[in-house]
């Protein structure tokens, strides 16, 4: 549809503290859309704990928001080490992160449960040792 | 319950927001792990943590909370102030411990019940 916004943002793998901005800026720009409040919250979350992953498993990566008339779709690739077995990652409390991670606040395995649980469909597309890329979709 | 009232309740300072403490309040959480904080959605919550990093306070933007406490003499950084600041988010520090913090607010009526995932 011609009428559908794109947003592109990078997401920088060494900076912890600056994590999360591109899902500020996210969440500003829907507000500005005049989306549901409801809508707004479950893609900033959704797309806050992708960028968290991204940082603190991937090095980094891109983030690409596309928001149509009915959905709000989020791509979110990096080139990190790939998940080596998708479904026991969806389980709650299932962890990879290290204790530094821990110790701020993230890796309590709740991740990729709570984008799943935040959206409407995920999809994950993971090959070790090349990336991950996951879409996220959060109908209007 | 406004949020002076879970000032006084935990003999709490402000760090900021002090415009906002005739805010409403409904539920709490209270948590160090911010991916637990992010699977619950609670309207005009407030968080107790005893974490101190800027992800508190983005946590708390997301979630759309209203007022974050540090428990345990945990102080905020001068840039989370800020983010605080910006976003609107009301911050105070208590001395009390996380357990006691919560059951003070918990035994004051504040409860915890959030919806999961909020769908």
């Amino acid at each position: 549809m011609e009428n559908n916004l794109n947003f592109h943002f990078a997401v920088d793998g060494n900076d912890f503290t600056s994590a999360g901005l591109a899902s500020v800026q996210l969440k500003k720009a829907l507000r500005q859309l005049g989306l549901d409040p409801e809508t707004i919250r479950r893609a900033s979350i959704a797309m806050y704990e992708g960028e968290i992953n991204m940082v603190i498993h991937a090095g980094g990566g891109e983030a690409d928001v596309e928001v149509s008339e009915d959905c709000i779709k989020i791509t979110l690739a990096d080139h990190g080490p790939g998940i080596k077995d998708i479904a026991q990652a969806m389980q709650e409390g299932f962890s990879t992160a290290t204790d530094h991670v821990r110790s701020l606040g993230f890796g309590a395995g709740m991740g990729l449960p709570n984008m799943k649980n935040y959206s409407d469909k995920m999809e994950i597309e993971s090959t070790p040792g090349e990336g991950t890329t996951i879409t996220l979709y959060i109908n209007i | 319950m406004k949020i002076s009232q879970v000032m006084e309740l935990l003999d709490a300072s402000v760090i900021c927001g002090e415009d906002s403490l005739g805010k409403h309040v409904y539920s709490a959480c209270g948590s160090d792990m911010m991916s637990d904080v992010l699977a619950y959605v609670k309207d005009q919550s407030v968080l107790l943590t005893g974490l101190v990093n800027s992800q508190v306070i983005r946590t708390a933007e997301m979630m759309d909370m209203v007022c974050i406490v540090f428990v345990r003499s945990k102080t905020p950084t001068p840039e989370m102030i800020e983010l605080a600041k910006e976003s609107g988010i009301v911050l105070l520090a208590s001395d009390k411990r996380m357990y006691e913090a919560c059951g003070k607010l918990y035994a004051s009526g504040l409860c915890g019940n959030g919806v999961k995932n909020g769908k």
